[in-house]
């Protein structure tokens, strides 16, 4: 007995007993060799018994040795967060310290309290849900729901977070293969040899497919697998090819778009700590070759789901690959020839054949004339219509198919196969079109909607020799296709041997759906039976994708791989119509389970989404500024003191601009360098305002609206040049400005010599503000004359500012004196910090957004997209001293002489005084007349801006109210859950309404 | 009262590098750099003015000692200068109709070396890196994960990835995360 497991046969398979891997499973020590799954290991130690199914929770075992397995799904757990629900036993590969625990079973694998639904399964049929959580209507809080969300999912999902990370690539080639096996090897082989750039990925540790178990099979002169290796190593020392194992092509998108996740570190015992645990490609391909190979249907009888019941070619892996028995006394039951090639292997291997059952009245072919050769008993026209034991099969139950005395044959396994499925999945999603043969029983890739070809076994190529040669001739005519000097390759591939094998079943075998209770499991993970898909028809589904839905079969993580065929061929045969006529459902990605880790890939913490920092950011982080998030910038909202709220700080704040000065981050608002011979032209048609007489060394304030007239967006413009214009937008309005310019100038005025050019980041900009700003700032400038005189409030001038070259505002957005400084970005933080150095000496402070916003609502300035939503004219803003009045055209034009535009009863902007003097109002808060009417009021309006003022000692607030201009002095009610709140219609600016004091 | 003072530059990758094996990720030295803007007929004066034949094929630049310039659309150009001729001043003498803005600060640049730079590139940019696709010299304004760049192959493992300032952190740990066991 080998310490790899007492079904570990010495001598066979390929795995080496000198690398022994130890591992566990649900806290059981195992042993088992480098290159076993943990499928592989624990049928090597004879635990056939994995899991508990998920609806009534049976007993189950390992079903196939591949990704399409439904059953052996285990949890496999690193630590606590990494902890895999759900990893399929029959791929996971084992490494040491490896732990695996079963789900789905409470307290125990073996003894299992759910399993009495198993007993109570009539009351499970199929439409269960739709028929029992109907009524009554609370039951579905407390009793419903809390039992679906249980019973829902399997496996447990880790309580913290992923550690890992995740890797993405964009790749391009030629050609993709999909799939390693004997047919995408020749194919990448030919391709490669062609001179093509090509991929080639197979969802597998090692390449090969079907040639880990297809031990007959040489190909020139090598055994199978033997070549397979030998290839792979061919390919991967290619500098054309990229070769990728563990790697699944999950989805097939549009323009030979293809998904592929490939998993880097799951089979490692100790990962590098900078290898990514999965990556995500992302490949376009001229040409796809599509190399997936088929997948053995088992066969749907009563009770054919114990433990110790698998797929033929499974055992046939298990066997020739990893040198282990699945049994020691194994059952065949089969309707296809292939089983009678496992039945034979294991013979050979010593292990006892009692029966092979094959469904057929009279198969021929060598196979069968082997197995009588090796005097194992063959029973034709028998059908196994039961099976014996508990959490491993023991026997199987044969019949005559003509009738006659049951037969019942200790067994310890069972091995079947139905025939095999041409794996379609990735030809489905690239939108081709299936045909089905009769002749074979299959559908197979029919109409091609994208640039691909299917070879081989998904091809239905099954003699391996056409395989071979209908690959080479994809490989040489896919490079032909999308390189232009394509060589003539000299792959020629000798083959010998392999199986050439017939025989097809779809649906359940005789007397497998008869009866009541009888289970004859059609889809193992979602637990539908033949029965309930025969009742979805009597119930009425008549379309395949009702019987999917209503039964749920096929719609489990395995997608259906082994289920969808026979379903159909039940749905169809209760039906009385023809497979082709029901219709196949539709595939879709991702083919096996894809975790959200490879797909999130880098985008996670800070690299989630871009923070934009000022150049300035770290001096106000030193300044103990808290920011805020404008889009993706982080904004400084307000600088607190030591012992200051958000309140004081902005009230300080507001209070120490109007008395001193204050300095403010305005690198974000959004800047456009506007250049040719039309640009004024072109900004006279953009804004409402009039551009063409602007001075050179000028500014004017400019508002932007659509073409249905209300207002896109506003912003201070500076004329630098006759032919150069400095706009700025607002922050969040910035991408959105240029690309409405862009769009106006490349459709509406293509005949303009202008250009435009983003200099948002060209530019640091400080603004300071306040009655001492222009003595603060004066020491530091050279080349401009700052007397007001000479540089009046809205002018623009060009200098140096600390020795770097400058372009200086003299403008405003709090009603003080100000200037906001532009210098080139870096330079930001040093210009910075010399200001506020002599800012600081003299009384000024820093000020964040809440201050600017408040200090501009004193003033009555908008906010596009606050104190505006899309909806507002500049007349209804009360800025119709913006539009132009003898401007013949401007963007928006049109609209503002719409009938609704002109018409009374318009919601305006107004400022709201509250009677009381003290009660800041709701931003958002709805306005009423008359607040004694009954509910629901008629709302006239809401309130846009709202802040204490500090500076007036009371709360101000901005509102849209219909007809608002006319009610100026008349009494409102904002109505809040409590109360009423009583307030006065006003004019918007609550400040110096003279405004002398920005002409300081 | 003129505070004479020279001010220090704030770079915004100031320090950072990040170094394997097979790839190394650092700042570019700062450069001139010009957004010029020109239709097809002003073409030959402006690359006369420029000493470099502005490319007006896609993906291609040209280059002349430390002046680059990197066909952007069918009237954009990026001109990146990395000596000490004066960009605008040299741009001045073309007569031709033109728009150039100074864009030296805005854009940031970042160099991306070694034998697996376009596959750490390609975490995250979707363009064909291959040299046959993208040869030496050849340049895209493509996309970086989520933000925009312009790239810029200028030796066969060699790649300069220009973007805004402010996306420039955002950037440079993409490529530091990208570059991990490469």
């Amino acid at each position: 007995m080998s310490s790899a497991g007492e079904h570990r046969i010495a001598g066979v398979g390929r795995l080496t007993p000198a690398n022994p891997v130890r591992f566990t499973f649900d806290g059981k020590a195992y042993s088992g060799l480098q290159g076993d799954t943990i499928a592989s290991a624990l049928i090597a130690s004879g635990v056939h018994l994995v899991g508990r199914s998920f609806k009534y929770h049976r007993p189950r075992g390992i079903l196939s040795d591949g990704p399409e397995e439904p059953n052996a799904l285990v949890g496999v757990r690193r630590d606590a967060a990494r902890a895999t629900p759900n990893v399929r036993a029959t791929v996971q590969e084992i490494y040491d310290g490896l732990n695996a625990v079963s789900q789905n079973r409470w307290p125990s694998l073996s003894f299992d309290v759910g399993a009495v639904n198993d007993i109570a399964s009539p009351l499970f049929s199929a439409g269960f849900y739709y028929k029992t959580f109907m009524w009554p209507k609370v039951a579905w809080e407390h009793v419903y729901e809390p039992f679906i969300r249980n019973a829902a999912g399997l496996g447990q999902a880790p309580t913290e977070p992923d550690p890992d990370h995740y890797a993405a690539q964009y790749a391009h080639c030629d050609v993709l293969v999909i799939g390693g096996g004997v047919a995408g090897l020749s194919a990448a082989l030919a391709a490669a040899e062609s001179g093509a750039r090509v991929i080639l990925c197979d969802e597998r540790a090692a390449f090969g497919g079907a040639l880990r178990f297809e031990a007959e099979a040489r190909l020139d002169g090598k055994p199978g697998y033997d070549w397979a290796q030998d290839a792979a190593a061919t390919l991967a020392a290619m500098d054309n090819v990229r070769i990728l194992s563990r790697t699944t092509a999950f989805g097939y998108y549009a323009q030979n778009f293809v998904g592929l996740a490939e998993r880097v570190t799951e089979h490692l015992a100790a990962p590098a700590a900078d290898a990514p645990r999965e990556r995500l490609w992302q490949v376009r391909a001229g040409r796809v070759i599509i190399a997936a190979g088929a997948i053995e249907r088992h066969m749907v009888f009563a009770n054919n789901d114990r433990p110790g019941i698998m797929l033929a070619s499974a055992a046939r892996t298990f066997l020739n690959h990893h040198g282990v028995a699945v049994g020691r006394k194994v059952g065949v039951y089969t309707a296809n020839d292939s089983a009678y090639a496992a039945a034979i292997d294991l013979k050979k291997a010593g292990i006892d054949i009692p029966a092979i059952v094959d469904v057929r009245d009279n198969p021929q072919g060598s196979a069968i004339d082997e197995a009588r050769a090796f005097g194992i008993r063959v029973l034709t026209g028998h059908a196994v219509t039961g099976t014996g034991g508990k959490l491993r099969v023991a026997s199987m139950i044969v019949e005559p198919n003509k009738g006659g005395a049951a037969e019942i044959i200790p067994v310890d396994a069972l091995i079947m196969s139905a025939g095999w499925t041409p794996s379609v999945h990735m030809f489905s999603q690239s939108r081709g079109k299936v045909a089905w043969d009769a002749a074979t029983e299959r559908f197979l890739p029919g109409t091609y909607a994208q640039d691909c070809v299917s070879i081989g076994a998904c091809n239905g190529t099954d003699r391996l020799e056409e395989s071979v040669s209908e690959a080479i001739a994809a490989g040489e005519s896919a490079a032909k296709a999308t390189r232009k000097r394509a060589k003539k390759s000299k792959v020629k591939i000798a083959v010998e041997g392999g199986g050439d094998w017939t025989g097809s079943m779809l649906g359940a075998g005789p007397n497998g759906a008869n009866g009541k209770v009888i289970k004859a499991f059609v889809d193992f993970q979602n637990d539908v039976t033949a029965k309930d898909i025969r009742l979805a028809v009597q119930e009425g589904m008549h379309s395949i994708e009702h019987v999917k839905r209503f039964t749920t079969n096929g719609m489990a993580t395995d997608q259906g791989k082994l289920s969808n065929l026979h379903g159909l061929a039940i749905a169809a045969e209760a039906l009385g119509r023809e497979i082709p006529k029901v219709g196949l459902t539709t595939f879709r990605a991702p083919y096996t389970p894809t975790t959200f880790g490879a797909i999130v890939g880098h985008a996670r913490g800070e690299l989630f989404d871009p923070a934009r920092h000022t150049p300035m950011h770290e001096s106000e982080v030193a300044a103990g500024a808290v920011f805020e998030d404008v889009g993706p910038w982080k904004r400084a909202w307000y600088y607190p003191r030591a012992g200051e709220d958000m309140h004081a700080a902005v009230n300080r704040e507001c209070r120490t601009v109007r008395e001193v000065a204050g300095m403010f981050d305005a690198t974000t608002l959004g800047k456009i360098e506007v250049v040719g011979p039309d640009a004024a032209e072109f900004l006279n048609l953009i804004y409402t305002n009039p551009f063409l007489k602007l001075g050179v060394g000028r500014l004017r304030y400019g508002i932007m609206c659509r073409e249905d007239g209300f207002i896109y967006d506003d912003g201070v413009v500076g004329r630098m040049a006759e032919d150069r214009f400095h706009v700025t937008t607002t922050t969040g309005g910035a991408p959105r400005v240029l690309q409405h310019m862009e769009d106006y100038l490349q459709t509406e005025f293509p005949h303009m010599k202008v250009w435009l050019t983003s200099t948002t980041e060209q530019w640091a900009v400080i603004a300071v503000q306040g009655p001492k700003a222009r003595e603060i700032i004066e020491p530091f400038v050279e080349g401009i004359d700052l007397s007001n005189e000479a540089f009046p409030h809205m002018s623009v001038r060009e200098g140096t500012f600390c020795g770097v070259p400058t372009r200086l505002f003299r403008m405003s957005f709090t009603g003080e004196t100000g200037f906001e400084i532009n210098v080139p970005a870096d330079y930001g933080r040093q210009v910075w910090e010399k200001v506020y150095e002599r800012g600081k000496s003299m009384g000024m402070c820093l000020y964040g957004t809440e201050t600017m916003h408040v200090l501009r609502a004193e003033k009555g300035y908008i906010i596009v997209g606050q104190d505006t939503d899309g909806t507002v004219t500049p007349y209804d803003a009360g800025l119709g001293w913006a539009v132009g009045k003898n401007k013949t055209d401007f963007v928006g034009i049109r609209g503002l002489k719409r009938p609704d535009l002109v018409a009374d009863g318009r919601r305006q902007l107004v400022g709201l005084k509250v009677k009381d003097g003290k009660t800041v109002l709701e931003e958002g808060a709805q306005i009423v007349a008359d607040p004694n009417q009954p509910v629901p009021m008629k709302m006239i309006g809401w309130v846009s801006s709202s802040y204490w003022s500090e500076n007036c000692g009371r709360p101000i607030a901005l509102a849209l109210v219909e007809g608002g201009f006319e009610r100026m002095g008349r009494t409102l009610y904002v109505p809040m859950p409590d109360r009423a709140i009583e307030v006065e219609v006003t004019g918007t600016v609550f400040f110096d309404e003279e405004g002398g004091r920005i002409n300081g | 009262m003129v505070e004479a003072t020279t001010l220090q530059r704030t770079l915004p990758l100031e320090g950072r590098v990040s170094s394997g094996p097979r790839v190394t990720i650092r700042p570019a030295p700062t450069a001139q750099r010009v957004s010029l803007r020109a239709s097809a007929d002003a073409v030959s004066a402006v690359s006369k003015g420029l000493g470099v034949d502005l490319p007006i094929t896609p993906k291609q630049s040209a280059r002349a000692g430390a002046r680059a310039v990197l066909w952007l659309g069918p009237d954009e150009w990026l001109v990146i200068e990395e000596g000490e001729r004066d960009l605008l001043a040299d741009l001045g003498r073309a007569k031709a109709l033109y728009s150039a803005v100074d864009v030296s600060h805005r854009n940031t640049a970042i160099v991306v070396s070694g034998p697996a730079a376009a596959d750490t590139l390609n975490a995250g940019c979707p363009q064909d890196l291959s040299l046959e696709a993208f040869p030496v010299g050849a340049c895209s304004r493509t996309v970086l994960g989520k933000i925009e760049i312009v790239l810029y192959r200028t030796a066969e493992d060699v790649f300069r990835v220009e973007c805004w300032r402010s996306f420039s952190q955002y950037a440079f740990a993409f490529l530091a995360e990208a570059a991990r066991a490469r």
